[in-house]
Parts: C-alpha cells; sequence; structure tokens
C-alpha cells in the first residue's frame, strides 16, 4: 500500500486552477519533496492532502484511507506544519506542545524520543511565548508540535523559506533522522538545492507536476552537455554570451553562467569568442546539471 | 583609492534590555554598489537594517546614511532611502497605476512628474496593459519587478532589499538580478539581503554577520580564497554558524 495516492487532484477557485489534473504516489517511509516557486499550487495539494480542503476533482488516498471521506480517522495519522506560522503566540514553547498532545489523546512523555533532536534545540526556551520566539525556533517548535502524535505521515509545506542556509541543513538532517524512523514524509520546497535530498521529487509550476523521478534521474534527463563559464566581470560575461550565436541559454548561477553550446560549435570556439569580447581568461567547463538547470529547462519549454 | 561612503557605520550598538542585537558594527558601502548584508536568522540583520532605515535608533556609535545621521534625523533618512521587503511591498487593494502614484506622492511627488515616470516605467517593464489591474491579480514574480521599480521610483540614493527573491521562480529570480544590475550602473545603491547563496555570488561585496557581529566582508572572490572555499554557500555554513543556542 503507497503512503499516498492521488489520482487526477484537480482544484479550482472560481477561474483560477490552482493545481490541474495531478497525479503521483509516494511509497511508505519515502522523503518526497515538490519543488517549485510561489503560485505552483504546492500549498493547495497540500491542504487536500492534510485533509482541510475538498478537491474540484480527481480522488486522493493516504495509507488507503480517502482523504474526503475518511477524514476523520486519517487525521490521526497525520502531522501538518503549514506554510504560515500558526501556532498560539500567547502560549509559551511548552504549552502549545502539551496542547497538541492533549487534543491528539498523547502526552508529551510518550513520545519524547521522537521529537527529542528537535525540540530539546528550543527546550532552554520552553517558557517563552511562542509569538517570542525568532524564524529558526518556530519552526522547530512546529515541527515537535506536527510530530507528537506520532503520525505516519508528516506533510511540510516549505518548511525552509526565509530559513538561512546554516538553518535548513541543519532542518534537512532533522528530517533524514525522521525518515530513519519509518515516517513518510512530503515536503515542498521554493529552494532547488534541497531537492537532493529527497528520496524522490515532483517538479511543479502553474498547478502541474512537470517531472517526478529521483533527484540523479531528473538530472540525467537534461539530456545535453552543459559548461559553466566563469570571468571576474559577470555581469559583462553574461551580457557577451547573449550575444554568441555558438551559445544556447545562457543562465546566471552564482558564480558562473551556465551555457549549452550549439551543435557544431566547441569549447574552443567560445574561448575565442570571449575573448574577441575582451574577456580573457574566462574558464568553460562541462559540468553536472543540477536540479535548477532541469527547471529552468522544463519552464522554458512549457511557456 | 577614496570612494564615497553612502553608508557609514561605526561602533554601532543596539541592544534590547539585556540582549545586544547589534554588537560594535564597523563597515561602510561604496555609493552605486550592490552590497549583499548576509547572517543566519537571529544574526541581528534585521535590527541593523530598521537603524539604517531611520527605524529604529541606535543605542550608541555612529551610523551615517546618505549624509544623514541616523542618531539625529532619521526622518530625514527615510525620504532619500527606497525600501522593499518581501512580505509587504504594495497594496493589493489598488491598482498597478495607483501603487504608482501613491508611492510617488508619499515621496513628495507632484502628479505632474509621476505621470510621465509612471507611463515610462509601464513601458519599460511591458506593464502598459497592467495599469488598470489590481496589485493581487498580478502573479508573485510581476509583484516583485513592480515593487522594485516603486522602491526606487524616487530615485533614491539607495534602496533597500530585504530577502526581495523569497519565493520567485528560478526565471524571474534572474530577471529580478539584472534589475538589480541596471539600478546600480544608474548610481543607486543596492543594499540586499537574501538567503539564496548563489545571489549573494551576484553583490559587489558582501558582509556575514553572526551573532550580532560582522565576521566577514569584502567581495566573494577575495572571500572564497580567503577562506579556500568553492562557493558562497559553503562559506556560509562554514562562518556564520553560531557557536552555540544561545538566549
Amino acid at each position: 500500500m503507497n503512503a499516498v495516492d492521488a489520482k487526477s487532484i484537480t482544484q479550482r477557485f472560481g477561474k483560477i486552477t490552482a493545481v490541474d489534473d495531478v497525479s503521483f504516489t509516494v511509497s511508505e517511509g519515502e522523503l518526497f519533496g515538490f519543488i517549485g516557486p510561489d503560485g505552483a499550487g504546492k500549498t493547495t495539494l497540500f491542504r487536500i492532502a492534510a485533509t482541510l480542503i475538498i478537491p474540484t476533482g480527481g480522488r486522493m488516498t493516504l495509507f488507503g484511507l480517502n482523504v474526503v471521506s475518511d477524514f476523520r480517522e486519517l487525521r490521526n495519522h497525520i502531522g501538518y506544519m503549514p506554510g504560515r506560522f500558526s501556532l498560539y503566540t500567547d502560549l509559551t514553547v511548552e504549552e502549545n506542545l502539551q496542547f497538541y498532545a492533549t487534543i491528539f489523546g498523547t502526552t508529551i512523555k510518550e513520545n519524547y524520543h521522537l521529537i527529542e533532536p528537535v525540540y530539546k534545540q528550543i527546550e532552554p526556551f520552553r517558557k517563552r511565548r511562542a509569538g517570542h520566539l525568532s524564524g529558526g525556533m518556530k519552526q522547530k517548535l512546529a515541527l515537535s508540535c506536527a510530530l507528537i502524535h506520532k503520525p505516519r505521515i508528516l506533510i511540510l509545506d516549505e518548511p525552509t523559506t526565509g530559513v538561512d542556509a546554516v538553518s535548513r541543513t541543519e532542518f534537512w538532517e532533522m528530517l533524514e533522522g525522521l525518515k530513519r524512523e519509518g515516517i513518510t514524509i512530503i515536503v515542498s520546497t521554493p529552494y532547488m538545492d534541497e531537492a537532493l535530498r529527497c528520496d524522490r521529487i515532483a517538479l511543479m509550476q502553474q498547478g502541474r507536476l512537470m517531472g517526478i523521478d529521483t533527484p540523479a534521474a531528473i538530472r540525467s534527463s537534461y539530456g545535453k552537455k552543459i559548461y559553466a563559464v566563469s570571468h571576474r566581470d559577470r555581469y559583462r560575461l553574461l551580457l557577451a554570451l547573449r550575444a554568441m550565436t555558438d551559445v544556447d541559454s545562457p543562465e546566471p548561477f552564482g558564480e558562473a553562467v551556465h551555457i549549452n553550446i550549439r551543435e557544431g560549435a566547441t569549447v574552443d570556439d567560445v574561448k575565442k569568442s570571449l575573448e574577441r569580447a575582451g574577456l580573457e581568461g574566462a574558464e568553460v567547463t562541462e559540468i553536472t546539471p543540477g536540479i535548477e538547470d532541469v527547471f529552468l529547462e522544463l519552464m522554458k519549454k512549457g511557456s | 583609492m577614496e570612494r564615497d561612503k553612502v553608508i557609514e557605520v561605526k561602533d554601532l550598538v543596539k541592544r534590547f534590555g539585556t540582549f545586544t542585537a547589534n554588537d560594535h558594527l564597523t563597515f561602510d558601502v561604496w555609493r552605486g554598489e550592490i552590497f549583499g548584508f548576509l547572517g543566519a536568522n537571529g544574526a541581528g540583520k534585521t535590527t541593523a537594517i530598521r537603524i539604517l532605515c531611520g527605524l529604529s535608533r541606535p543605542t550608541s556609535g555612529r551610523v551615517m546614511v546618505a549624509g544623514i545621521d541616523a542618531s539625529q534625523k532619521p526622518e530625514e533618512i527615510k525620504k532619500r532611502i527606497g525600501y522593499m521587503s518581501q512580505r509587504f511591498s504594495l497594496y493589493e487593494d489598488l491598482t498597478v497605476s495607483e501603487n504608482i502614484e501613491l508611492y510617488g506622492g508619499i515621496y513628495g511627488m507632484s502628479m505632474k512628474e509621476i505621470v510621465p515616470r509612471r507611463e515610462a516605467l509601464l513601458e519599460k517593464l511591458s506593464f502598459t496593459s497592467y495599469g488598470d489591474m489590481l496589485i493581487r491579480a498580478l502573479p508573485l514574480g510581476l509583484k516583485q519587478k513592480l515593487a522594485f521599480s516603486v522602491a526606487i521610483f524616487h530615485d533614491p540614493e539607495i534602496v533597500f532589499l530585504d530577502e526581495p527573491t523569497s519565493g520567485v521562480d528560478p526565471i524571474t529570480r534572474r530577471q529580478f538580478w539584472e534589475m538589480i544590475y541596471e539600478t546600480a550602473s544608474r548610481g543607486i545603491t543596492v543594499f540586499v539581503t537574501t538567503h539564496y547563496m548563489d545571489e549573494a555570488s551576484y553583490c559587489d561585496r558582501i558582509s556575514i554577520m553572526s551573532e550580532g557581529r560582522i565576521v566577514a566582508l569584502d567581495s566573494p572572490s577575495a572571500l572564497l580564497r580567503q577562506y579556500g572555499t568553492a562557493s558562497v554557500e559553503e562559506l556560509f555554513v562554514k562562518i556564520a554558524r553560531p557557536q552555540k543556542i544561545r538566549e
């Protein structure tokens, strides 16, 4: 039995189609990521999975239970962390946790082992009101509350948005720990680099899935050679590459510009053209495409 | 080489009760540069930005923004800067044109000045057909581009961008950075925060804050050489991690 089985899920709000005929499955114990920008439909899809809204069309089950007709039973098995902080800001850290434990008929003590790696980092502040926590601490409290009833599946909507690179790395390490406990996790993120942490990912844009696979398979689906070009003067480099007929889709990626080279042209041709443009000493290296390279490519094809 | 300093910060300290959010910050920002202001959550970035924007006063130290002393005349600073954040930037219930007029008006521009500039802006953004559209009907990417344009509509000396690309799709994110480059090339200083580490390397210089202090400040390439890391992401993880969790 799959942890999640979604068939042709569609959600309309008036004239807007937020989720458009989306199908996917998630296996038990899988760490499954939805990657896409704001407005892709990730939040809507997660709300449907969390039994909070009824889809306009399609069918979704979690562990064989229907998200619409079996929602009461299903809620015992779901830990949901919405994108916006939605714990009680006037309650302390400990009171929030206590509250969630109580409504699910359990105690903090009973499942403490599960939340310990996350909760012990905020335990020194257990008497502080949740509204007075920093962003990173709020996120850890929200995850603790989502876990306190030992759910079979965690639904995490953009848990790392607006979180710094260090805390994001720590957060993903926590998720890997929970996965080892056998908990299925579906998680969404706008940060493409985080995709590599997942067992499988779905690339989402404007309500549709553009692809589902392992990060490695998604990267190899790129299907062309890609090169990183670097030079001290990055902006001039980008403009020069755009003007070159041998070069396709130059896109800035931090320290380098990623390009494809048109058929018939070589790395040397590109280097020579760059020299002619006054960009001596530019380096051109073949690289493995990243998730963001693939995403950009799929976006261009789609539009 | 003496460069024109548009922001000068010397020994800036900001305390809230017993908590020191900014602990003797000293740095300059040069006119026309793209300055990346990085740090982990809770490092003290927001506190410092609020002081630089004239929204909060330093406990001690000297802060000059566009030639104005932030301890003496914070209100004057507000007239000379632009500000845009990810959370709030435009009024959802007003149209594109109304938002532009509102911001122009707030910064003391007359309709005579506003109208031709508004038309030029809509043209430049290929937005002419969106003029009468409500902000809430615009896709996020367009909203962010417009919010940035509105923040620099009155030609400020400095524009502060607080996580301007958070959640924006990868194509729009890149277009947004081209707007930043273009703005800086016009001489407007860009002071930007981001959690996308690839964007940090698009800055002329970056500073990295940790626990209320600046722990690194230089051009991205110089910092990579200094710390022997291959990317800003690696550098950030190496030096921005606080030693321990504390109050």
